[in-house]
């Protein structure tokens, strides 16, 4: 279990990015963070990484505090950050140095053919679509087989059709290993297709607003009369937290169809 | 030689001829030049005693050569040249990775290298006359210097300009120092530090002349000073062009090196593509 215990950051420019966020977090659970601009979602997420040290309270993954990156903690972020001198097989590899030559290819064979990429085994990842990298990045991320992986606005840079592909695809890979996802993102549709959880945001100090459990079974339909209903109550919840007037049914209607910002 | 290579173009493979194309098509103009020039002295438009025509120019190359002279100082300056450069190169590469990597090192280090680059290299020549004397050492060590600035500015920009988000990528796959290094800031430097490399041997070439023209009774620079002190115009063209010639070679070698560490950048082996 992933514990985040009043987990604040204040960075040393004075800016309070993050108060007091507490969340408990269950293995395989699906959790999706939403929140306008400034609401501390990158800096919570970075904090669970390992990557920057939260300035008080404490991230403790089964029992153990989490202060720089750890082996069972993985995260895949905006950009695929490949490495641009290694094929697109080694970038899958990157994270198995320690184990045998033999291991390591078998192992990354098996994430290739996963991610529908074994013909672009020895590719240069510029060779690569947008869409392809990210999977590669995915690919790189759940091979040395994480509890939690971290996405931070994984598929934002993404045309509609890919990202929903992704979307589906990302679903299918948790299904193998079921490891806890955090999903940082912009978009409900994307939080409410994922996410078992939404937590809602709220800015300046970035803090948790509204939690709203998405009970719906797997896989969701995107176009069902209970899907719109999850999208319009995490909508409503973000615009409380920004302090706007709840909006009315037509605005949530056509609000849910493009991203939220 | 080289009108022979043009004249077979054209029965060359279509294939061939796109890859050959270019290059040739840089050679036309100094071609044209040299044998408009050629038919100028041979047409008795000038007696090109002050600039000798392509013939000429060739034949005292030639003269050289047989008499094995050409070989000594070509060897002579060859040896300054790498020398200069090996040491140029090992200095530049650790003074600039200590002030790249490690900011402490930057700051105490960085301003008096910016300092003294602000020096015009040549104006050492006397110090290091004085105090290394006549002999080889003051001019490998002036070659070193010019060869010395553009590679540790080189390796400290392109360590400071690694992207933070690809150091973030070794960070949360827990890579050690060394392995940080070696697996992720070598391979993002490289492209930059081959240019360093070639930069730094082009400063190179263009010392090794300044520390010949500063007593020296061989090399391909003490060529150049005999040639005007006799008056053998033809003997300092000569120079010039096996200066060309081992300048533009030195730098395809390092191009050639560095190529298959290289390959996986944009600029490199677009066109034969991944296939």
């Amino acid at each position: 279990m992933l514990a985040l215990d009043k987990v604040g950051k204040t960075y040393p420019n004075g800016v309070h990015a993050l108060s007091r966020f507490s969340a408990e977090i269950k293995l395989g659970e699906i959790i999706a963070i939403i929140g306008g601009s400034g609401c501390g979602k990158s800096t919570l997420l970075r904090a669970i990484a390992g990557l920057d040290r939260a300035t008080s309270g404490t991230v403790t993954l089964d029992g153990t505090a989490i202060t720089a990156p750890h082996a069972k903690i993985g995260i895949i972020f905006q950009e695929p950050r490949l490495l641009p001198w290694l094929s697109v097989a080694d970038n899958i590899g990157f994270g198995l140095s320690d184990l045998s030559a033999e291991v390591r290819r078998e192992k990354v064979t098996r994430a290739l053919a996963r991610v529908g990429l074994t013909d672009k085994a020895n590719a240069w990842p510029r060779e690569l679509s947008g869409g392809q990298a990210q999977r590669v990045a995915i690919a790189r991320a759940l091979v040395p087989q994480p509890e939690v992986l971290l996405l931070d606005e994984p598929f934002s840079a993404l045309d509609a059709f890919t990202r929903r592909d992704l979307q589906d695809h990302l679903l299918d890979l948790w299904a193998d290993t079921r490891p806890t996802l955090i999903l940082v993102t912009h978009d409900v549709d994307e939080a409410v297709v994922l996410a078992d959880r939404v937590l809602v945001m709220r800015p300046r100090p970035g803090r948790l607003f509204e939690e709203i459990a998405i009970n719906l079974a797997r896989p969701r339909d995107r176009n069902s009369a209970h899907f719109d209903n999850f999208k319009r109550r995490v909508l409503t919840a973000l615009d409380r937290s920004l302090d706007r007037n709840v909006p009315d049914s037509e605005a949530a209607a056509n609000a849910g169809e493009a991203m939220w910002w | 030689m080289l009108e022979q290579a043009d004249v077979a173009m054209p029965t060359a493979a279509a294939a061939r001829l796109s890859r050959f194309a270019r290059p040739a098509l840089g050679l036309l103009l100094p071609l044209c030049l040299a044998l408009g020039w050629e038919l100028a002295v041979w047409l008795g438009y000038s007696n090109g005693r002050l600039v000798p025509p392509p013939t000429k120019v060739f034949a005292t190359i030639a003269e050289l050569a047989k008499s094995g002279e050409l070989s000594r100082h070509i060897t002579t300056t060859l040896s300054r040249v790498a020398a200069g450069f090996a040491l140029g190169v090992v200095a530049g590469t650790v003074l600039g990775a200590v002030s790249g990597y490690w900011g402490l090192a930057r700051r105490l280090l960085d301003p008096t290298v910016q300092a003294l680059r602000a020096i015009p290299s040549i104006a050492w020549v006397p110090l290091f006359i004085l105090w290394l004397g006549i002999f080889e050492t003051s001019k490998v060590a002036l070659i070193a210097v010019g060869v010395f600035f553009p590679v540790y500015l080189g390796v400290m920009g392109a360590i400071l300009s690694v992207d933070r988000k690809i150091v973030e990528v070794g960070r949360i796959f827990r890579l050690s120092g060394p392995a940080m290094i070696r697996r992720i800031l070598l391979p993002a430097v490289l492209p930059a530090y081959v240019v360093a490399l070639r930069v730094g041997l082009g400063l190179g070439w263009m010392f090794v002349v300044a520390a010949e023209f500063m007593g020296a009774s061989e090399g391909l620079g003490y060529l150049l000073i005999d040639g005007q002190q006799l008056g053998k115009p033809a003997q300092i063209v000569a120079a010039i062009v096996i200066f060309a010639i081992l300048g533009k070679t030195t730098d395809w070698l390092i191009e050639l090196a560095t190529a298959p560490l290289l390959r996986w950048q944009d600029a490199f082996g677009r066109e034969r593509g991944a296939a």
